[in-house]
């Protein structure tokens, strides 16, 4: 059954709060702390940053958290531009990317949780192995049975302009850990992430497993357990609409029916 | 400890080749509803409130009774497939099994029980 509370050795607990630094302008950082080699339970550290020193996106205070006060203190990140999806993580109750969410954004103090509902590896880094997998399960990749062509399988105008609003996902898995579905049932239900880039090659005109890949989300859990709730929408940080990828799935999966 | 590869974890026992009958159907039991419930609603609101005899002549009527046993059964059939997917969802294993078969049986009953009051009032 779903489990409403948390189980006693992953309860948060109040952590260390960090020296106050003198200035004006500074800001309040509780932030999401969980060491496995410790056998502590999780808690959250409260930091205060210097914002007249710190660059203006949430990712440029975690970089100064690390670098002057806590070296400890583990996330992801890499590109710093939205572009690799390292650095998502739950921040002020929305999971987005911290590179592009900017503390002007925040009002009050800044909370920093990892994705939910994943399993923690350390700090803010959520074990993404299983996303990963189910996204490797949709074939990621174009599948085709016609010989390949001398040049290249061309494509429409038309046709590509198909594919905007799906292909521009970076895989940060923002949506997939917003969505309730997914929490309850990530085990057999895809997730939007994966239903977005499934649909990203269902549609795109030089892809010949159209069938296939149809076949393969008919079951009552990989797809229909999207049930229209929408935060997917609602948290992707680049914008898209994974929800209406599904829904275009579901429409397809009909019109083969009926 | 089993040593799945994630890959093999992620795909599973595959597909289950159903899930879009289900879907259909609650997209058409919706749309049916949506016109039933507000006639049925308007005729047991006429009927509310009125003597016996007069409630039991108005159900004994053709389009009244007929109306009243598609409301009957749609909705339980919406019924049983939604409470079916909401169990899915935040139940597992035979737990699972259980809650759903309960659902679909409780439908069943509640679409025997009105049917069986509906042809009493009815003949």
């Amino acid at each position: 059954m779903v489990q409403f509370t948390l189980p006693k050795n992953s309860k948060i607990r109040t952590g260390r709060t960090w020296p106050k630094p003198a200035g004006k302008n500074v800001r309040k950082f509780q932030i999401y702390r969980w060491n496995p080699d410790d056998g502590e339970n999780p808690r959250v550290d409260t930091y205060f940053v210097d914002m007249d020193s710190c660059g203006p996106m949430v990712l440029d205070a975690l970089i100064k958290i690390k670098s002057e006060i806590d070296p400890t203190l583990t996330f992801r990140r890499s590109c710093r531009e939205g572009i690799c999806g390292s650095c998502a993580m739950n921040i002020d109750g929305i999971n987005t990317l911290a590179c592009i969410y900017g503390l002007d954004e925040v009002k009050g103090d800044v909370k920093i949780y990892p994705l939910p509902h994943m399993p923690v590896i350390k700090d803010l880094i959520p074990d993404l192995t299983h996303f990963y997998a189910q996204h490797a399960s949709i074939m990621p990749w174009l599948e085709t049975k016609t010989n390949r062509p001398a040049k290249e399988w061309r494509q429409s105008i038309e046709d590509r302009k198909k594919l905007d609003g799906l292909y521009e996902c970076v895989m940060c898995a923002s949506c997939s850990t917003s969505c309730p579905s997914y929490w309850w049932n990530s085990d057999k239900y895809l997730g939007p992430a994966a239903l977005l880039h499934a649909y990203r090659w269902i549609i795109d005109s030089r892809d010949e497993a159209t069938p296939e890949r149809l076949d393969q989300l008919e079951d009552p859990f990989k797809l229909y357990r999207c049930h229209t709730i929408m935060n997917c929408a609602k948290t992707c940080p680049k914008g898209l609409n994974p929800a209406k990828a599904i829904a275009e799935i579901k429409k397809m999966m009909v019109e083969r029916v009926v | 400890m089993r040593y799945l590869t994630d890959r093999k974890r992620a795909v599973g026992k595959g597909a289950a080749g159903t899930g879009t009958e289900h879907h259909w159907q609650m997209q058409v039991s919706a749309v049916a509803l949506a016109f039933l419930m507000p006639v049925w609603v308007f005729i047991f609101g006429r009927a509310l409130g009125q003597g016996h005899e007069a409630v039991v002549a108005t159900f004994a009527r053709p389009f009244p009774a007929i109306v009243t046993a598609l409301v009957l059964f749609v909705s339980m059939r919406h019924f049983a497939k939604g409470a079916q997917m909401m169990i899915e969802d935040y139940a597992k294993g035979h737990t699972r099994k259980a809650l759903v078969i309960a659902a679909i049986s409780l439908s069943y009953v509640v679409m025997a029980t009105g049917f069986y009051a509906l042809v009493r009032i009815a003949i």
